[in-house]
């Protein structure tokens, strides 16, 4: 089935998008009137207005990172299903995201034990610190994985690579002091709420470095699917594209986890997701399309973790894993062995 | 003549550099041309499959030269199954232009024709829209051909492509690939075990061998001067009859009368029972081609029996 970006389901997923960041917006634990939104999305209203400066500095730069670290996950968990051609790849499920703690924890449990909380930390030294930390473990992965052919070997190595960098991690907890903990704590269950338009912008830069990389590899994402020998006799340069994923994805998943906490499951799901909606294998349609489903996913997640209705707030993880686990279960039951 | 072809190699030694004893094959000179079809045959574990992804330029030699790799020069299929969840037989067959497309694999008219012309040769208009997973193992090895036709390429390299097939379709592959080098001029090279295939359809046959080399020949001279009975050192197979040998343990001759299908189906039933033909005998059996029907009789000491099938025929010789 030959599908272009000029389909139904992208015209779907874009409007949805928009709704959902419409709906992500409007709603929160403090009840603000539809028109009041609507004025402020326009850049009209009163500025002095509580609610034109909660929607200004509180809920559209949570939307706005809400777009990009869905965006960027997903493109991420793409990359890593392409590369390892294993449908349960994803950042999370092989310790990228463990890494990315990893570098962080040290960060903030060492690197700043004068700083108490986590704005307070040079943003940029963050991010590159959370890349450089999930791109090692995506290093040592593909060693590994060069040695072991199968899936399920695959994934049970990614999960005792993130135990192992969750041990490092406790241990950094157990000798940090009390207030850099809790910070730490609240950071590892997940936040789209924290970000300053400053760390937002990095975010974005990552995204564009790592979807620009990401769009001008489709050729050589595509040859990966029938596998690394044919992907060479089709003019592939594998060790160049391998290093080219590696980095996007180590740029995007690192940024991310940097500045939101290891979002579980939303760089697993989404790709799965996309792909029941264009049933397509050429990565120049699922990019993009990974990209806006991913945004939307995490609007989605984010307004439900804000409870509609009630003041209270929960952990972001909590509703990504409530959403990815099924999908997971779906995707191993579905393809008995397990396809991509 | 080595100017004429598209793919030689010289001194050409492959296996794998990390392990001790890592030669698997020795100061290669071998050649592809075009218009010849050549089945390379050997034991298992020899060294078929490192040669073809050698020659395809995936794997490095260890020493020597190859003239001609290149991935619009060479296209291959390969052992490893392709499985990428929706990818429809349509979009598997483009993957053979990727050589020929930018970063963003936009294919021209030129390609689109090239691919149509690749499926039309393969005969699989009708599997294109199916998801390959839902392919046969027979339809997915054409699709894969197919792909390797839309490269364009002077030489093909095939890797086993009969494994796992019923002879049907190995019978197919093999005529398929008959028939490209006599109609489109390619020079083909295929590893293969299907011994009797091999000696129908190969215009040449390299024969690998235990002391790391690879004999060159048309089958026939290869058949009659023996390199096949010391290559694979045959258990009770007749390759000069292209028989399985048979043991005459019953010690009973049988003198045969008849002709054509009848006669030759009768004589391989009563030699895998453990009879043989004997001119001399005073045991006939004699064959009748009736329109329709096969009417058998067996004569001896002026008695007489007639049958209507071989297995008659049989019940009634093994009793006595």
């Amino acid at each position: 089935m030959n599908f272009s970006l000029k389909s139904w389901p992208v015209y779907i997923i874009g409007v949805g998008l928009l709704i959902l960041f419409i709906a992500n917006i409007s709603l929160g634990s403090i009840q603000i009137p539809f028109h009041k939104v609507f004025y402020a999305l326009l850049g009209q209203g009163d500025t002095q207005d509580t609610h034109y400066s909660i929607i200004w500095q509180l809920r559209i730069p949570k939307a706005v990172t809400c777009i990009v670290a869905g965006a960027a996950l997903s493109i991420g968990g793409l990359l890593m299903q392409t590369l390892f051609r294993n449908p349960l790849a994803g950042p999370d499920v092989l310790g990228l995201s463990s890494g990315a703690s990893l570098m962080v924890a040290f960060v903030i449990l060492i690197g700043t034990s004068a700083a108490s909380y986590l704005p307070t930390v040079n943003p940029w030294s963050l991010a590159l610190a959370a890349s450089f930390g999930s791109g090692a473990i995506f290093l040592l992965v593909i060693a590994v994985a060069h040695r072991v052919r199968d899936n399920t070997s695959l994934l049970i190595i990614g999960l005792m690579i993130a135990a192992a960098s969750g041990s490092l991690v406790s241990v950094l907890q157990y000798l940090s002091k009390a207030q850099d903990l809790q910070a730490f704590v609240i950071w590892t269950l997940g936040s789209v709420g924290g970000t300053n338009w400053s760390e937002i912008l990095i975010l974005t830069l990552l995204l564009i470095i790592g979807g620009a990389i990401s769009i001008t590899s489709v050729k050589a994402l595509n040859a990966w699917l029938l596998g690394d020998n044919y992907a060479q006799s089709l003019g592939v340069d594998i060790k160049k594209s391998r290093l080219k994923i590696v980095l996007a994805t180590s740029l995007l998943t690192g940024g991310v986890t940097a500045f939101c906490g290891p979002i579980a499951f939303v760089g697993l799901a989404v790709p799965h997701l996309i792909r029941l909606l264009v049933p397509t294998t050429n990565h120049k349609i699922l990019l993009p399309m990974v990209m806006m489903g991913g945004a939307a996913l995490l609007l989605l997640c984010d307004i439900l973790a804000q409870v509609p209705g009630s003041s209270n707030v929960l952990p972001l993880n909590a509703i990504t894993s409530i959403i990815g686990a099924p999908v997971v279960i779906w995707v191993v039951m579905r393809s008995k062995g397990v396809k991509m | 003549m080595m100017k004429d072809s598209p793919l030689y190699t010289k001194s050409l030694s492959i296996g794998y550099p990390s392990i001790q004893d890592h030669i698997l094959l020795d100061n290669l000179n071998l050649s592809l041309y075009h218009g010849q079809l050549v089945c390379f045959m050997g034991p298992n574990g020899i060294g078929k499959s490192t040669l073809i992804r050698t020659l395809a330029g995936s794997q490095k030699p260890i020493s020597g030269e190859i003239h001609g790799i290149g991935n619009k020069n060479v296209a291959v299929v390969l052992t490893e199954r392709v499985n990428a969840g929706m990818m429809t037989a349509r979009e598997l067959v483009n993957y053979g232009r990727y050589p020929y497309l930018g970063w963003s694999v936009k294919m021209t008219e030129a390609d689109q024709s090239k691919i149509d012309e690749a499926v039309q040769q393969v005969r699989i208009q009708d599997l294109l829209d199916k998801p390959i997973h839902e392919l046969s193992d027979g339809q997915m090895q054409m699709v894969m051909i197919a792909r390797a036709l839309a490269q364009d390429t002077p030489v093909l390299l095939l890797d086993e492509p009969t494994a796992h097939l019923d002879l049907n379709n190995r019978v197919e592959i093999m005529n398929l690939l008959r028939k490209l080098t006599k109609e489109n001029n390619k020079a083909i090279l295929v590893s293969t075990h299907e011994l009797a295939l091999a000696l129908q359809t190969a215009d040449v046959v390299w024969l690998a061998t235990s002391q790391k080399s690879i004999r060159v020949g048309m089958p026939e001279d290869l058949v009659l001067d023996g390199t096949f009975d010391e290559v694979f050192q045959f258990k009770g197979f007749d390759l000069k009859t292209g028989r399985v040998r048979q043991e005459p343990y019953r010690n009973t001759g049988v003198q045969l009368i008849g002709e054509g299908h009848a006669y030759l189906w009768t004589k391989n039933a009563l030699e895998r029972n453990g009879f043989h033909i004997d001119p001399n005998s005073s045991l006939t059996v004699k064959i009748e081609t009736l329109p329709n029907r096969l009417s058998l009789s067996t004569h001896l000491n002026n008695e007489t029996h007639t049958y209507q099938s071989i297995a008659e025929l049989l019940s009634r010789l093994t009793k006595t």
